[in-house]
């Protein structure tokens, strides 16, 4: 935290107004192309256990090492072997994401991770961020992407359905739009009628004042200058007609929202969405109904699949790309209160139309063996085998169209990561 | 405004939210260094806050049924922020803001393992009036908000809702629980780079035993408190990558099970009295109360950090000294700080005005806003600075102030009718309410507000054009510093 911090200060000092004046934005957003692709960042927060989501439920050394937390053999939900031959199954509570990998439009990525991957929430979260595991601190990767898109940027070329805005949009250049909530985003006045548009007119017309000798107020300035500019076109998302229901979860919402920006092209390339409680040192449960993984997989479940089907019957699907990541898995084996410590590699998903689907990456051996090579912390943790830059790469180059070089500060491409 | 008044004006705004018109005519007799001691000792002054709630000439209260600030979550926050908006001692509020920040424990966790209302009890109660004496966290918080640091990590680590939070309640000999022992390094004294992994396996092992004695789930008046386990105490020796002793030994020697509870003691006592602790309480207290985005002049750093280790880790002499500190008086820095969601809206009640205002009307919009009190979004505590200030976040300050402004609007129209002369001159009245460094562009453009339509003067138009102003300066980039 204290690394994004000092970055922030020097992000305020460079803070540059780049806003095209209002008028325009709905014809910015045509020119950058409001049919487009996009892109949608799921953040699972706390750590994600990639062995409770993707088991390997043949292993027996899973079994051995989670004796209140494996998943049994027959509930797994099976999705065939990876090119190691190692069988793998989904948790039992991912059935529509079963259905959309049947349909190969699910890509589940193995073993995603870093060297000497950090077990803070914090620190790992600002690496997954910067996609810099030697400097946590600086521009967020999504940033740096949308940071190369020709200005001027409309407002709504990025859209956080969170209350701050995440490390990984953080930009010198470029702000961002965070709607936790669609029909909250909206301008009231304690007056109405032709008053509150005086007010309103006069609230715009104070926030275009940006004060060169106060950085931070400048800053507060363009934040209320894309506020304004932006309302009129997400007060029209709030009007979106879902064709599925979506949960009423926070994490459905947000989905609803994401598809309706679609569906009324406001033009955003990149959103940014996520659900939290994966953090499960204690009781994590994840065989009863009840249990704590248990929801976390029906939420997760439940909103991806509306979301998943809803842009399909929309027409959506091919422009959109979802990927998942954590700011680290879990250790393999359980601890005595019956859930996992922070550990390292884990399990990114993709999903979309134009997902190839299938299995990447090779599961770990769980056998508890020093020399095992697909673990590492004395047999604790799962070992990475694939950099997260190259998956970042494989989606700046081959979906966002971006040079995944100049944006992640080296190459990082992989051949056989091809999902997308 | 006279620049000792600034100067007053900027105290009570960062060691506490803001003062009223009566607060500061109340400290204008006292010179500047009277007044950082009257803010300071505030134990001097009678703790009488709560049982002003519901009585007339306060901000309000909504609740369902009783108003229940121990056992209601909602309404202990409406407690706390009454206590922020009308407490005598403002920096004890401040200070315990800063704490939940620090050692940030989210309800919502405790309550799934204890259920309602444990789990408001364990995080809110008041131990005068709970049926067991159940202290919750905040009020832990608040006592000892100036007090020993070194007591306050040691009360932390044995309080109920922590060790619920960071699960030392499962922290036993066989499987030590790695989470409270990292969160106490990482976040709570030496900060990241300043321990290993070997330290965290370490640090588990000294917590083992120190769990949990639970109540009873089901029941409102049981008793939940620490119990040390000596049979789940972990006993071999712990060796640590920094001192545990003033001899230099790195070492937490084996002890029996009995005995084993001094492990903790003294893991907590190093790392209190560490160096690096210290500093980093001191930069934590300059974010708080100086800024969060500046580099901090080392020197100040190091006088603060000197401060809290001479004085056996007390925080009040490092307050002291740091409201004393010419940086802190430096009007450069007034109306500089991002102010927090809590600190705006308690500001802007503050000098808005409340008679008929309830706090229940504030808490969905503090959620909005980013901050919901009792459930900051991680253990790190809340994302400050610029940070609150996404587009959407920022229109729910906008928005309070607008609902804020709407409900007040016949008190600021009837407080107004003095400046009824002119468009002009109700706003240097607002303005003049509002404690605010306003750019002059932002002026003019309240004075073409006001002036629009003919100006009569009238009751109505002030009951328009009051509200509408004070909305517009309270959405304002400039009134988000304090």
């Amino acid at each position: 935290m204290m690394n994004r911090r000092a970055f922030l200060k020097d992000g305020v000092a460079a803070f540059t107004i780049s806003f095209a004046a209002p008028a325009f934005l709905s014809d910015l957003a045509r020119a950058q192309g409001a049919s487009s692709r996009n892109l949608v960042v799921l953040d699972l927060t706390g750590g994600n256990d990639g062995l409770s989501m993707l088991v390997p439920y043949t292993d027996s050394a899973y079994y051995s090492r989670r004796p209140t937390l494996a998943i049994p053999a027959g509930a797994v939900l099976q999705v065939g072997s990876d090119s190691s031959g190692k069988a793998l199954g989904l948790h039992p509570k991912l059935t529509g994401l079963k259905d959309i990998f049947n349909q190969e439009r699910l890509a589940l990525i193995q073993r995603v991770g870093y060297e000497n991957s950090s077990r803070s929430h914090f620190f790992g979260t600002d690496i997954w961020s910067t996609a810099n595991p030697s400097n946590s601190a600086g521009n967020g990767w999504v940033g740096r992407y949308l940071a190369t898109l020709p200005p001027p940027l409309d407002p709504l070329v990025a859209w956080n359905t969170t209350g701050d805005t995440p490390h990984a949009l953080l930009s010198s250049t470029v702000s961002v739009a965070s709607i936790p909530s669609v029909s909250g985003y909206a301008f009231n006045s304690p007056n109405s009628g032709s008053e509150a548009t005086l007010e309103r007119a006069a609230a715009t017309s104070i926030a275009s004042h940006v004060p060169v000798d106060k950085p931070h107020v400048a800053f507060v300035s363009t934040s209320v200058q894309a506020a304004m500019a932006t309302l009129d076109r997400v007060a029209a998302v709030g009007s979106y007609k879902p064709t599925v229901a979506y949960p009423t979860n926070g994490f459905g919402q947000a989905l609803q929202a994401i598809a309706g920006a679609m569906a009324k092209g406001t033009g955003t390339k990149v959103f940014w969405v996520q659900t939290g409680g994966y953090d499960t040192h204690a009781s994590q449960d994840t065989n009863t109904d009840t249990g704590a993984y248990v929801r976390l997989m029906v939420t997760l479940n439940d909103g991806l699949t509306a979301f998943y089907n809803d842009l399909k019957n929309q027409g959506l699907l091919n422009q959109s790309l979802l990927l998942s990541f954590s700011e680290f898995g879990r250790r393999i084996s359980e601890n005595g209160s019956r859930g996992t410590d922070h550990g390292s590699a884990s399990v990114m998903m993709a999903i979309g139309g134009s997902v190839h689907g299938g299995l990447f990456g090779t599961a770990p051996s769980l056998a508890a063996d020093p020399q095992n090579p697909t673990l590492e912390n004395n047999t604790q943790d799962v070992k990475f085998e694939n950099d997260f830059r190259s998956v970042y790469a494989k989606v700046i180059d081959n979906w966002l169209g971006g040079d995944s070089v100049a944006v992640l500060g080296g190459n990082f491409k992989k051949s056989g990561l091809d999902f997308v | 405004m006279a620049d000792g008044d600034r100067l007053l004006g900027h105290l009570l705004r960062r060691a506490g939210f803001g003062a009223s018109s009566a607060e500061l005519a109340a400290y204008s007799t006292l010179s500047y260094s009277q007044a950082v001691d009257r803010v300071v000792n505030y134990e001097q002054i009678p703790d009488t806050v709560d049982s002003n709630i519901g009585k007339p000439g306060f901000v309000g209260t909504t609740s369902r049924g009783a108003f229940s600030p121990n056992t209601v979550a909602d309404d202990a926050r409406q407690r706390w922020l009454f206590r922020m908006v009308h407490s005598d001692r403002p920096l004890q509020e401040k200070m315990t803001l800063f704490w939940h920040n620090y050692f940030a424990t989210g309800l919502s966790k405790v309550t799934g393992q204890v259920k309602n209302p444990n789990g408001t009890r364990l995080m809110a109660a008041k131990a005068s009036e709970d049926p067991a004496r159940q202290r919750g966290q905040i009020e832990l918080l608040r006592d000892g908000a100036v007090g020993n640091f070194r007591d306050l990590l040691v009360a932390v680590a044995q309080d109920p809702a922590m060790l619920i939070w960071l699960d030392g309640d499962t922290n036993t000999k066989s499987k030590p629980q790695e989470n409270f022992g990292r969160e106490l390094m990482e976040l709570f004294t030496r900060g990241v780079g300043f321990y290993t992994e070997d330290d965290v396996y370490a640090a588990a092992r000294v917590f083992t035993g120190w769990n949990l004695k639970p109540g009873d789930n089901n029941d409102s008046s049981s008793s939940y408190s620490f119990v040390y386990n000596a049979n789940q105490h972990e006993t071999s020796a712990k060796t640590f990558s920094f001192p545990i002793y003033s001899d230099g030994s790195r070492t937490i020697q084996a002890r029996s099970a009995s005995a084993g509870m001094q492990d903790g003691v003294d893991l907590i006592n190093a790392l209190a009295m560490h160096p690096e602790t210290a500093k980093r309480l001191a930069t934590k207290l300059y974010g708080f109360f100086v800024s969060e985005t500046a580099t901090p002049d080392p020197n100040l750093i190091n006088d603060l950090a000197t401060t809290y280790l001479q004085n056996g880790t007390v925080i009040k002499p490092v307050l002291q000294r740091l409201f004393t500190s010419p940086q802190f008086q430096d009007p450069a820095i007034f109306f500089t700080r991002y102010a927090w969601p809590v600190e705006f809206v308690v500001r802007s009640i503050k000098e808005t005005g409340w008679a008929g205002f309830s706090l229940g009307t504030s808490l969905s919009p503090l959620a909005s806003m980013g901050q919901e009190l009792l459930e900051p979004p991680d253990v790190a505590g809340w994302s400050l600075g610029p940070t609150w200030f996404s587009t959407g976040a920022m229109l729910a300050r906008m928005n309070f102030g607008s609902a804020l402004a709407a409900n007040q609007k016949f008190n600021l129209a009837a407080a107004a009718v003095p400046s009824r002369s002119s468009s002009r001159a109700v706003v240097d009245y607002v303005v003049g309410r509002l404690t605010v460094d306003l750019p002059s562009d932002v002026y003019n453009d309240l004075v073409a507000y006001a002036a629009s339509g003919s100006w009569t003067g009238s009751d109505a138009q002030l009951q328009t054009k009051a509200p509408g102003l004070v909305h517009l300066v309270v959405g304002s980039a400039a009134y988000q510093f304090v």
